[in-house]
């Protein structure tokens, strides 16, 4: 292993070597990367914002001293202010009684420099060049390909007579020092620097040129021009193309090398951003040099032709000639950040009164406890209820999907999503293809919904599955419910989420038939006990019976007779000829030859029809969330739960609280069919990513509250039930959407009357089928359950009965 | 649990008995056979304080057999304890009579029992089959469903939940199929590790620790809806294959596989009356109450008047005489006879008497700790299949509401 790593070593040195030199290169490339140029851009901007109309400086110097900054906005503007306003050395002095040694050095240069820069006429401030002028191609313009002449071409500076120091590699004619040597040289010259401040600022720059290990940035630079425009001032721009990186690099690749220093200035400068901040033009003392000699000398020199001079400081801004780049500034209007704030600010108000309105003062306490919960999800205090009467979105509709076992539910749903465009035709060819291999080739439509191992295997769907599409009037979810007796209690959980039903039934002889004995009376009782009106009939695999309008008219009159009399309203049935598996029918309208007998809709026809008649939520209600599936949403949400609005309103940054658990937990993000929401209302099946709770406190079947007004908890409760069996005083498994829970029917309390409701016998021994009776149910643990939830009494794999909670007994306390 | 010795009057039941338990079941018929007001004798330790002339004490931990006049019984299920509270009631060296003590009965140590108001019919027969020495059938069942297992031990005449075992399975999503089938697997081990703790199977036996003979392997049963159970033996099947568990792998043949309609424990009714369980537990007691049960329940289906529950209806119909030979069926709850108040246990022995006595009918004690059992209680904890059909027990209160019902139907809109 040893020489494997170092091997590695090796590697990652090269690695180091190379990045640089790519950095190195990228840069003669391109004189900037894109994103250089962005920041560069908005820099500018962004001093300009600061500097105000106090100062005047053009963009060109702006650019320069940002790139010396390295984009640090507050520092360029700092430079700049000192630049321009000379009476600042005296406040500088008040202000900086703690000068560090760096800050002497750099002040002690800078005045050297100012020194300079009175002697001579201030190129940059002579000079304020035109924006556009710095362009390569303008700069290269005249000048021929080959044949150039004498006095543009570029001189080449001699390499250094001592050894180079620093690491190998890379193209750069100066040598870039090891960061252990950088570090050395830097102490090493500090503490000279502290020795002997006056002597530095006398110190021939040629001294120091090869000590390069950058008091500053801008000291490093300096130096640098100045040893090398010094004997080139003629010419000016040409500079040899391998000088720029030395000179780009430093600004970039080094770090200051005293960080105690630089943090003290960036704190003293972050005061002075937040004065600037709050616009109040305060004079920012001289804690800066004067541009660097370089850049001056460079701008100074050279005049003549202006449009020739490529200083490395100078750039082209992407766009920046394009007429329509001036006026597109993108800082005109107020920043993202500030229109969140301000919505915020004008929000705040707004949500009291709807409190008011919806929960009262309480949620406002718990939104303002919220705030200082540790998991810091900011609400946005939105108006739900407003939200969405405004967002003016799609209907929405959730239905469930019913019927016997393999009467085609799921194949149905395939083909509609497959139709509709929802499942590429490749997942369907890759479905068709597995399906054939294990010879079930029947099966691809139905595995698009039935995704377990053990579904596809067993050809059954075993729990919902849960799918999206969308028409050009409504956003449907189809919650595909298993058909097989077994998972009944899945196929409630589903129901319990619908606010419509398909039924699907096999037309096919004796299919129907079984079915009527089956789970197609079960499941129709069912959804039609859980509050389930308006129920599409989609009789399907027509295409078996060769599109028999007998045969349909048979079965459309014993399901509507059957249907009346489980108290479905007729005018609240849609009857569907259909088969799934060839799609006739379903999205596209059946060809005249098949079934000239029929004219009516298509199945997605009759799902918009229907849509459109369902009632609206009750949104104002207090919140009551049912959990269906409790799961991982990701590293980002190790908590997410999945379930129906049964009522009222949430949003991102609410406190919830799960019952029975008697949890709290902050909703951290919404998901409404796979897009992130901000809000969720009634209604919708949403997913809530939560955070401040551990998985262990939900279960499915919990119901989830605001703290507020939370859902209470039941040990026994009275309900008004319809019995399908005969319901004795006994064991029942007592369902309520997922939530399910042992009981014991305890007492026959009255049989009613039907319509009337009027108690017609007491003292009950039995409870016949189809009466209508109250009874007392006693649970074995505690649930969630509140009065006028419907639940559903099931036993022995049947279902006993359904209702009505009226009353319920609190937990024993 | 050993008879040691017996000396009861059958004429009117004084005398005592000599009682020695032997297993954790043992602990259950001595709850159902001491009654308040009984007198037992049983080996105590108690804490007696001496005081000496110059005030200085001393308290030291005494054997001593202690006599109390039963008030009152706990028994805790799970951990097969009872714990009987009274008076003492005879002298002895240590404590005074009329102190208060709380008898702890253990395995192996025997006791004595005095019936308060002698000895009766049931207690009798209570006192025979605890002291059946027959091999006691025994069964291990888990019912699970998706992310829930009850593991439960079935005996002679006690179903004891050992653990419920509760793991979050993800349901299955778009996208998110992995987190159901590791939920799952999460769920199997889980459940597998608890159930080979109860099981231990290092031991040839389960929990009769005791019976060193008695190395015939306990049958597992397993039961779900769906398919949970299948994957779940697959799962044992693997596993056992997969780490070379000899134990395990033995215990594979013994595994009954069965459908239920729910993952609760009461479902286990439903497991233990299907036909291909019945075969294999015919002998059990179990097996048959819940046989007896499910006929109850479908004779008063039928509602011909020949099944009736409730304390007044059965005595009503014990009365006329209808729970006599050829059919007719008394069933009562154990919990009945276990009634602190005298009077109250003497009607039900009464009941019981009348019925073997004077109408020859059939009688079934249930344990209320078998799910038949609680079924009954549900029902009032009695209840009778008659020989001949009785239609109005009910002192004919409020009749005749039998119009109203016709309504409702052509309404379209029920109240429900």
């Amino acid at each position: 292993m040893p020489s494997h790593h170092r091997a590695k070593n090796v590697a990652y040195d090269d690695d180091d070597v190379y990045s640089d030199e790519d950095y190195v290169e990228q840069e003669e490339d391109a004189h900037m990367t894109e994103e250089d140029k962005e920041q560069m851009r908005l820099g500018t901007i962004q001093v300009k914002e600061a500097l105000g109309s106090t100062v005047t400086v053009s963009d060109k110097e702006i650019e320069e001293s940002l790139w010396h900054y390295y984009y640090d906005v507050d520092k360029a503007v700092v430079y700049l202010k000192n630049k321009h306003t000379p009476k600042t050395a005296q406040p500088k002095k008040q202000k900086t009684t703690p000068v560090s040694r760096f800050d002497q050095a750099a002040s002690a240069v800078s005045t050297s420099k100012q020194s300079i820069t009175v002697s001579q006429p201030l190129p940059s401030i002579a000079y304020p060049l035109p924006y556009d002028s710095f362009s390569a191609t303008d700069f290269w313009k005249d000048t021929p390909w080959l044949n150039v002449p004498l006095h543009r071409l570029g001189v080449i500076t001699m390499e250094p007579k001592f050894p180079r120091g620093g690491l190998l590699g890379g193209s750069s004619s100066n040598p870039k020092p090891s960061k252990l040597a950088a570090l050395a040289a830097a102490r090493k010259k500090k503490q000279e620097e502290a020795k002997s401040v006056p002597p530095l600022t006398e110190a021939d720059p040629n001294q120091k040129a090869d000590s390069d290990s950058a008091v500053a940035l801008l000291d490093k630079l300096r130096l640098n021009g100045k040893d090398k425009t010094t004997p080139t001032t003629p010419i000016p721009a040409p500079i040899s193309m391998k000088q720029k990186p030395v000179e780009r690099k430093f600004p970039i690749r080094t770090r200051s090398p005293s960080p105690p220093p630089a943090a003290k200035v960036s704190s003293n400068e972050k005061e002075a951003t937040k004065q600037e901040l709050s616009q109040a033009p305060i004079p920012i003392p001289d804690l800066r040099a004067i541009p660097s000699t370089f850049a001056s000398t460079l701008c100074g020199i050279a005049p003549s032709p202006p449009k020739r001079q490529l200083l490395e400081d100078s750039f082209q801004l992407p766009y920046s000639t394009v007429p329509q780049f001036a006026n597109t500034n993108p800082f005109a209007g107020p920043s993202p950040d500030d229109i969140v704030r301000n919505a915020q600010a004008k929000g705040k108000p707004v949500k009291k009164d709807a409190n008011k309105t919806l929960t009262g003062d309480k949620l406002a306490d718990s939104v303002s406890k919220m705030t200082v919960d540790d998991t810091k999800v900011k609400s946005k205090n939105l108006n739900v209820v407003e939200e969405f009467e405004k967002s003016n979105t799609k209907r929405m509709a959730n239905f469930v999907v019913v019927g016997h076992v393999d009467h085609g539910k799921s194949t149905l749903m395939g083909r509609l999503l497959y139709d509709l465009k929802v499942i590429s035709d490749r997942s369907i060819a890759k479905l068709r293809k597995e399906a054939e291999t294990i010879g079930k080739s029947s099966f691809a439509l139905a595995w698009v919904m039935d995704q377990t191992d053990e579904e596809r295997s067993r050809g059954v769907t075993v729990d919902i599955a849960t799918n999206y599409f969308e028409t050009e009037k409504t956003r449907f979810t189809i919650l595909d419910a298993p058909g097989h007796k077994d998972f009944i209690p899945n196929m409630i959980a589903g129901a319990s989420q619908a606010d419509f039903a398909v039924l699907v039934i096999d037309a096919s002889t004796n299919s129907f038939e079984s079915g009527l004995k089956g789970q197609t009376k079960e499941h129709a009782l069912l959804v039609r006990s859980m509050g389930v009106q308006r129920l599409i009939i989609a009789v399907n695999k027509m295409d078996t019976i060769a599109w028999s309008e007998d045969r349909y008219n048979e079965i459309t009159q014993q399901m509507a007779a059957f249907l009346t009399s489980a108290s479905f309203s007729p005018k609240y049935l849609t009857f569907i000829p259909c088969a799934g598996l060839t799609g006739e029918n379903v999205t596209k309208p059946l060809e005249m030859q098949q079934a000239p007998w029929y004219t009516g809709p298509t199945l997605l026809g009759a799902l918009d029809t229907v849509s459109a008649t369902l009632a609206s939520h009750p949104l104002t209600k207090p919140l009551r969330i049912t959990i269906s599936d409790v799961f991982r949403g990701g590293i980002q949400n190790p908590v997410s739960i999945t379930g129906r609005l049964d009522s009222g309103t949430c949003q991102v940054g609410d406190t919830l609280i799960a019952m029975p658990a008697n949890e709290t937990a902050v909703i951290k993000a919404i998901e409404l069919e796979d897009q992130p929401v901000d809000w969720a209302v009634a209604g919708q099946i949403s997913t809530l990513h939560l955070a401040g709770i551990d998985a262990v406190h939900l279960r499915p079947g919990d119901i989830v509250s605001h703290p507020s007004d939370p859902v209470k908890l039941a040990s026994s409760f009275t309900a008004k039930i319809l019995a399908f069996e005969h319901v004795l005083p006994m064991n029942v498994d007592v369902f309520r959407g997922r939530l399910s829970g042992e009981g014991k029917v305890q007492k026959l309390v009255a049989v009613l009357d039907k319509s009337t409701g009027e108690v017609v016998k007491k003292k009950v021994r039995i409870v016949k089928p189809g009466e209508v009776a109250r009874v007392t149910v006693g649970l074995e643990r505690v649930l969630p359950i509140e009065a006028g939830m419907r639940v559903i009494l099931r036993e022995g794999g049947l279902t006993v009965a359904s209702g009505i909670v009226e009353t319920v007994e609190k937990e024993g306390k | 649990m050993r008879l040691l010795k017996q000396q009861i009057d059958q004429k009117h039941g004084s005398g005592f008995a000599r009682l020695l338990p032997e297993e954790p079941e043992d602990m259950w018929h001595a709850y159902n056979l001491i009654q308040p007001t009984d007198i037992l004798t049983a080996r105590a330790y108690r804490r007696v304080t001496n005081e000496y002339g110059s005030g200085s004490v001393s308290s030291t931990r005494v054997p001593v057999d202690l006599t109390i006049l039963v008030e009152s019984t706990d028994f805790d299920v799970a951990s097969g304890q009872l714990h009987v509270s009274g008076k003492v009631a005879a002298e002895n060296t240590v404590v005074k009579l009329g102190a208060y003590h709380t008898l702890d009965l253990e395995l192996q140590r025997y006791f004595k029992l005095e019936k308060g108001d002698g000895w009766d019919s049931v207690a009798l027969e209570m006192l025979r089959e605890a002291c059946d020495t027959e091999r006691k059938a025994e069964l291990w069942a888990v019912v699970m469903g998706e992310g829930i297992a009850n593991i439960c031990l079935i005996t002679e005449h006690q179903t004891i939940l050992r653990q419920r075992v509760e793991v979050a399975v993800p349901k299955k999503r778009k996208g998110g199929l992995d987190g159901h089938e590791k939920g799952m697997q999460k769920f199997f081990s889980t459940t597998l590790d608890t159930l080979l703790r109860y099981l231990d199977l290092s031991s040839s036996s389960t929990n009769t620790s005791a019976n060193s003979d008695k190395d015939k392997t306990v049958p597992l049963l397993l039961a779900s809806p769906g398919f949970v159970a299948t994957a779940f033996l697959q799962y044992i099947k693997t596993t056992a294959t997969n780490a070379n568990n000899k134990p395990l792998l033995a215990l594979l043949p013994s595994i009954l596989v069965a459908h239920s309609s729910s993952p609760h424990l009461h479902s286990l009714t439903e497991v233990l009356s299907s036909p291909a369980i019945m075969s294999k537990l015919s002998d059990t007691k179990y097996a048959r109450e819940t046989a007896l049960m499910d006929t109850f329940y479908t004779l008063l289906r039928k509602d011909d008047g020949r099944a009736w529950y409730g304390p007044r209806e059965v005595e009503h119909a014990v009365d006329r005489g209808a729970v006599g030979r050829g059919g007719g069926v008394l069933l009562i709850s154990n919990a009945l006879f276990r009634a602190q108040s005298v009077e109250e246990r003497k009607r039900w022995v009464a009941l019981v008497d009348r019925v073997r006595e004077d109408g020859g009918g059939e009688v079934r004690v249930l344990s209320s700790l078998h799910e038949s059992g609680r079924r009954l209680e549900g029902l009032g904890g009695v209840a009778a299949i008659l020989t001949f059909p009785i239609e109005d027990i009910e002192d004919g209160e409020e009749e005749g509401g039998q119009g109203g019902s016709g309504g409702g139907e052509g309404d379209g809109e029920m109240i429900i």
